[in-house]
């Protein structure tokens, strides 16, 4: 009985620290409960679009008054640390952004935008405790929580034939990923007999030196580590999980494929970060070789081919796209192979890297889809040639537009090259280390990477400056004056934090911290 | 005149572009919001790049007085610290290698700007150009580049002079990398937009081949950084664990930091990173096989552009190799002087050969630049006094020269709207002061003694004899070749019979003359006093290849 009331208490003291999610849960029902007022009124969304920032507000500002330092909550269910809070604000950066894209446009109809809204906050709810999980099942649940939300999302065009199809695609993929990963899961949970991630390493040594044969430990290890990517490897949308992705993208409301290219991609690697960074290579962090981890297993060399092949296929496949979601679609792939670089070279340095371009990334990713909506409002079309003449029709939306593709490419002065750079000398920090020729190799193809992938963003670069109109512009419709202020306030930020990026790095570095037990 | 100091003169002719561009570009963002009128526009945006690319130059010929070279060493150097974390300044200065670089650049850009402008023009040939813009397209009349959306030109113009600027002034190894990279933007437009027929294929090309070259110096330079050790920072501390300051990693290379560091793949450390250096900045030379680009680019790019190109930016290629390869890496440059003096010949010969079939005169200029700037590769790899020396010149020289080819072949391609050598034929008789200037051009550009080509192509050869006696005996071959290939391009050209379809044509006019006199009068003083140049450059150059272990 008091056993059964200590965890009750535990339970009743962690609420304290669980604020910025239960408004979030709360926030999803409260808006649900709006979306019944103002039928066929014509400021409906502004106000439901204010509703759901409000709440995005008020979770910030429980966010921003939660005590710093680290504790387990929830009987070692989730954690409050750092690193989780550095991706909670990405979360409510990228949510609050995506409101604004979607409020004033095209994709959602004023009477169901506060759908909407509710599960765009349910999603931000699960990305939330993604970054914070640290129990497999935890883990497992938050992912499964932005899946389900995700799904939906992604077929919100009920009577589209491709959203129909994003939407049932991504439900097979995911359900066969999230089944492959709790399968994973279960063979960890078999072998260690625990699923926090704090005591992973512990119970992998422990079990090392207690008889068990060596070669078959391992390689169960080994094959539960794969499997456990495949969930990872599936939000992040790497190589070979990322099937889905182009066409989800495609069929999907442009503003949720903008948040989608960022949100659960950052979660995915938060979950990432914890689980390999942060369990697999020990709590006392001795830096891993690229083919040894902690309990010899070489995650650090299969998350490493992962990131050459992803970012390899992704920009190969983009350099043939003609439609711009697809394109950027390819591209994110391609994003989330350079990310992965971060992650195999195991380091703070690596993990600081991936935040500083997580960051950088959301605010080029959403400009970059924010010009998207804006020129298939004029012309109906997301293909290239529509892109034509850009710059004349309509010159902030094209030069913004450039700033963000060259960004994406990693040119400098933009902010791109800041979190490619740190991508990069994560990476051969490590050369002189064991071995580190494979981290060479793996810097070779990623700047090899960084310029093909040049060939694919001039391409939309060249239509917009260089080429003449494919067709005679239609009188393209006034800009809404919030998206003249995103792009520019998205534009600058890019060219700013490319000069001058000190108050990223002092952020990041502040919010190495991750809870290890 | 108080104006310029020794702390600032170097970022004052770095950033007054910078600021045109500025201006121009809130202008540009004034007449969308206010309505102004496109002419007005367009003309401020001209005085603004005329202004700012010329205190530019009056910053850069400052720096080039204020250098002094009994002092020898970094001079006029400004310093800040720009992002601690990654120990990186704003870390300005020049020495003997890049004062002339300075120079040129600033000359070269305020001259290209001034060939930027519609003006100073007579009404036949401005009618010729088509730089009457009477405000609509016709396909079958393509406007002048400069009356075509103006201020763009003018702030990627600005942008374009900034980033020269600064990669030669930046004595920090990141600032160059920015600077380096930032120069690529607005050429890929200045290519682009107001380039010629196949402009899109040029410009691409011009930025993917660029680009794979500077990502793999990329890291090179991240590679070097890891390896070096503390050194002051601008402020008086210490740096957290590396340094970016050239200076300094080359004080650290003749203690041996980096000769000492573990191999990368199985190749010495200083090797593989010569090897990345060496290629990004062989792609901007262009070294064989790397040159492919040029031509392409050059035959695109409006005129101003191909000055800027030939003048300036092939200049830096060797200019990085020589601050980064040989000051940092003196070991490996010693391993690779013979293959970069093979690469040499192999531009110089070959490149020549490969103009004596070229057909468009604009593709012949730019293969000569392919072969010119290999003897400043031959020169530099024998590492002697006159060999190094000369190849410096010689970027200076060719800096000069080729600027004035690129603009002579603007001055008929304008007039005919061709450049196609067979279609000329007796020009001499209709353009008299055109064909002088043109012999000059010429003339110089294959070494005739007393203009500036021939000093620094015979201390090259004079400089390398020595040590690749064989290579320059190859490479002096070409001297014939050259001869040939512009001997017979005059011939074709300017003398015989007139072809009728010319008669009448306008000879050179003010904007013409502006650009060309002033080159004019550098190619005949640099012939009999290249001391002027050489008295500059020589203290440090000489220390620099003091410090490679000799052969």
């Amino acid at each position: 009985m008091t056993h059964l009331l200590s965890l009750v208490d535990v339970n009743l003291a962690s609420v304290a620290a669980f604020r910025p999610e239960l408004t979030l849960t709360f926030g999803a029902m409260f808006l649900f409960i709006l979306d019944l007022f103002w039928k066929g009124h014509p400021g409906r969304p502004a106000r439901l679009a204010t509703g759901a920032l409000l709440v995005l507000g008020v979770a910030a500002w429980f966010l921003a008054s939660q005590p710093g330092g680290s504790r387990l909550l929830f009987n070692g269910m989730i954690a409050t640390d750092g690193f989780a809070t550095f991706f909670k604000w990405l979360f409510l950066l990228a949510a609050a952004l995506t409101v604004l894209i979607a409020a004033p446009g095209k994709d959602f109809p004023p009477q169901r935008i506060g759908e909407f809204y509710a599960l765009l906050m349910a999603m931000v709810l699960g990305l939330f405790l993604m970054a914070s999980a640290t129990d497999l099942l935890m883990v497992y649940l938050s992912i499964e929580l932005v899946s389900l939300c995700s799904y939906v999302l992604a077929g919100f065009k009920k009577n589209d034939r491709r959203a129909a199809e994003a939407s049932l695609k991504y439900v097979i993929y995911g359900g066969v990923a999230s089944g492959v990963m709790l399968f994973g899961m279960s063979y960890l949970f078999g072998l260690l007999g625990t699923t926090s991630l704090g005591e992973l390493a512990g119970h992998i040594r422990h079990l090392q030196a207690t008889g068990l044969p060596a070669a078959a430990t391992k390689l169960t290890l080994v094959v539960a580590v794969v499997l456990v990517t495949a969930g990872v490897g599936y939000k992040i949308a790497a190589v070979p999980w990322h099937m889905w992705c182009p066409d989800v993208y495609e069929g999907a409301p442009t503003p949720f494929t903008a948040f989608l290219s960022v949100g659960p991609k950052a979660a995915g690697f938060a979950v990432a970060l914890r689980l390999f960074y942060g369990a697999l290579s020990g709590p006392s962090a001795v830096a891993p070789g690229f083919g040894e981890a902690v309990g010899s297993i070489p995650w650090p060399a299969i998350i490493g081919i992962m990131a050459a092949v992803t970012m390899t296929l992704g920009n190969l496949t983009a350099l043939a796209q003609t439609n711009l979601k697809r394109l950027l679609a390819y591209s994110s792939i391609a994003h989330a192979g350079y990310m992965l670089m971060g992650l195999s070279a195991a380091s703070d340095r690596g993990t600081q890297a991936i935040m500083i371009y997580l960051l950088i990334y959301v605010v080029m990713n959403l400009g970059a889809f924010l010009v998207v909506i804006l020129v298939a409002e004029a012309t109906g079309s997301e293909s290239i040639l529509d892109y034509r003449g850009l710059a004349r029709r309509h010159p902030l939306a094209a030069t913004a537009f450039a700033i963000f593709l060259f960004s994406l490419t990693g040119i400098p002065p933009f902010a791109g090259f800041v979190g490619k750079w740190y991508l990069f000398v994560a990476v051969l920090d490590r050369v002189p280390g064991p071995s580190g020729n494979w981290y060479a190799v793996l810097a070779i193809i990623g700047a090899i990477n960084s310029a093909i992938s040049l060939y694919y963003y001039v391409r939309v670069i060249r239509a917009m400056f260089i080429d003449l109109p494919y067709a005679e512009p239609r009188q393209a419709p006034a800009t809404p004056l919030m998206y003249q202020v995103l792009l520019s306030a998205s534009a600058v930020a890019v060219l700013v934090f490319g000069l001058w990026w000190t108050p990223m790095v002092d952020w990041t570095a502040a919010s190495l911290h991750i809870f290890k037990g | 005149m108080y104006l310029f100091t020794d702390g600032n003169v170097l970022s004052l002719a770095t950033f007054f572009p910078l600021a045109g561009a500025a201006v121009i570009v809130l202008l540009m963002i004034a007449r969308a919001m206010l309505g102004l009128g496109k002419g007005l526009v367009d003309q401020a945006s001209r005085w603004i790049a005329l202004v700012t690319s010329g205190l530019s130059m009056a910053a850069a010929i400052a720096a080039w007085s204020l250098y002094d070279p009994k002092l020898g060493g970094v001079q006029l150097v400004a310093k800040a610290v720009w992002i601690r974390d990654f120990n990186v300044e704003y870390f300005v200065g020049a020495d003997g290698i890049s004062i002339s670089m300075i120079l040129l650049s600033g000359l070269i850009s305020f001259i290209a700007t001034i060939a930027s402008m519609p003006w100073w023009g007579s009404h036949q040939a401005n009618e010729m150009a088509g730089m009457h813009d009477d405000g609509h397209e016709d396909p079958h009349h393509p406007k002048h580049f400069s009356v075509r959306m103006v201020p763009g030109y003018m702030a990627m113009l600005l942008l374009l002079q900034t980033g020269m600027m600064g990669t030669f002034a930046s004595l920090d190894m990141f600032l160059f990398y920015v600077f380096w990279e930032v120069m690529l933007l607005p050429m890929y437009f200045l290519i682009g937009v107001w380039g010629g027929p196949r402009k899109e294929y040029a410009a691409i090309k011009f930025f993917l081949y660029t680009l794979a070259g500077s990502v793999l110096m990329l890291l090179a330079i991240i590679a070097l950084y890891y390896t070096s050790q503390p050194a002051l920072l601008a402020d008086g501390t210490m740096s957290n664990l590396h340094t970016f300051n050239i200076l300094e990693m080359a004080k650290q290379a003749q203690a041996g930091v980096f000769a000492a560091a573990a191999p990368i793949l199985g190749f010495g450390f200083t090797k593989i990173v010569f090897i990345g250096l060496f290629i990004g900045f062989a792609i901007k030379i262009p070294m064989f096989p790397f040159h492919t680009w040029l031509p392409d680019a050059h035959v695109e790019a409006p005129t101003p552009i191909s000055v800027i190109l030939a003048g300036v930016l092939l200049k830096m290629g060797i200019y990085g190799i020589l601050r980064f390869n040989y000051a940092i890496l003196p070991d490996a440059t010693a391993w690779a002087a013979n293959a970069m003096a093979v690469f040499g010949v192999i531009n110089i010969v070959y490149a020549a050969f490969v103009c004596l079939a070229q057909k468009d005169l604009k593709k012949l200029i730019a293969y000569s630049s392919v072969s010119h700037m290999g003897f400043s590769l031959l020169g530099m790899a024998a590492m002697t006094p006159q060999g190094i020396s000369g190849a410096v010149l010689n970027l200076f020289t060719h800096g000069i020269i080729s600027p004035m080819l690129f603009l002579i072949v603007g001055v008929i391609y304008d007039r005919a709207h061709h450049r196609e050598i067979e279609k000329f034929g007796g020009l001499a008789t209709v353009l008299p002061e055109y064909t002088a200037i043109m012999g000059l051009a010429f003339f110089a550009s294959l070494g005739l003694p007393g203009l500036a080509g021939f000093v620094s192509e015979f201390m090259v050869f004079s400089g390398a004899f020595p040590v690749f006696t064989t290579y320059t005996i190859i490479s002096a071959t070409s001297v014939i070749i050259t001869a040939a290939y512009y001997l017979w391009a005059i011939h074709r050209m300017f003398l015989g019979k007139l072809n009728q379809a010319y008669v009448g044509y306008p000879d050179l006019v003010w904007r013409e003359r502006l650009t060309l006199y002033p080159l004019a009068a550098f190619c005949i003083v640099l012939g009999f006093y290249p001391q002027m140049i050489l008295s500059m450059i020589n203290g440090s150059l000489h220390e620099l290849i003091r410090n490679i272990r000799p052969l």
